[in-house]
């Protein structure tokens, strides 16, 4: 179960990158500054997935 | 940072992801709107065999998606030629039914209708539809934030205005207070 959840997780990722990289670029006009945001922001989106995730399959594993 | 005309830049920036960027000679940045925006679009329709994208409200198939789908300008308003022209009992734009909306019901909507109808759409394309769906809305409301950028500039510019308004106003020297008595008082 828990590996056919992770292929489904695939589709997030041009997802989140372009999420990142549009939302940095807002923020700045360097494209330095914009790329360093970009991974930061990521690493925050990918990051409170992975929580969300864990917390969601903890709960359905013991129901 | 030299915007030039605002609200053509961001009537352009509508119109196609990174063109107001580009009209402004900003162009590493329009490139990046326009490769990000239009190729997360240009997959969640490519996901959903492009029948993601259409204008309808029949019914139960009230198309609220197509409302941030719309953002993206230009590429999605094909979508509304092709509504009118079912609606009008006509087959549409080129005999493709790439941004058509799908039948309703098992009624034909023109002659030799052959299109599934939403249901059946579903169940071909199983979660694609959804995830096609959700590629082209976060498109569409990503160049959201590319309009304002063309319109206002980047974020850090507000911040900075800010900041300089603060610091003139604490290097302004404070108003002397007014003498307690008249000079006609004391006499």
């Amino acid at each position: 179960m828990l590996f056919g959840a992770i292929n489904e997780f695939w589709y997030a990722v041009p997802l989140v990158i372009s999420i990142s990289l549009v939302y940095s670029a807002t923020r700045f006009e360097r494209m330095d500054m914009i790329l360093s945001h970009a991974l930061r922001v990521g690493g925050w989106i990918v990051g409170c997935m992975f929580v969300v995730f864990a917390v969601l399959f903890v709960i359905s594993s013991r129901l | 940072m030299p915007l030039k005309d605002p609200a053509t830049a961001a009537f352009l920036a509508w119109l196609i992801p990174g063109l107001g960027h580009l009209y402004q000679g900003r162009r590493a940045k329009g490139l990046l709107f326009m490769v990000c925006i239009l190729g997360t679009f240009l997959y969640g329709m490519f996901l959903g065999e492009g029948r993601v994208v259409y204008a309808a409200w029949q019914g139960e198939d009230k198309r609220w998606p197509y409302l941030c789908q719309v953002g993206v300008g230009l590429p999605a308003l094909p979508a509304l030629v092709q509504a009118s022209r079912v609606r009008n009992k006509k087959p549409p734009l080129f005999n493709t039914f790439i941004l058509t909306p799908p039948k309703f019901d098992a009624n034909p909507r023109f002659k030799d209708d052959e299109d599934e109808d939403i249901d059946q759409l579903n169940k071909r394309l199983h979660r694609y539809f959804e995830l096609g769906t959700l590629y082209t809305m976060i498109a569409g409301l990503l160049n959201v934030l590319a309009i304002y950028d063309a319109w206002l500039g980047p974020a850090y510019l507000l911040q900075q205005r800010k900041k300089e308004e603060e610091e003139r106003e604490s290097e302004r020297p404070p108003p002397e207070p007014a003498s307690a008595a008249s000079p006609a008082a004391i006499k």
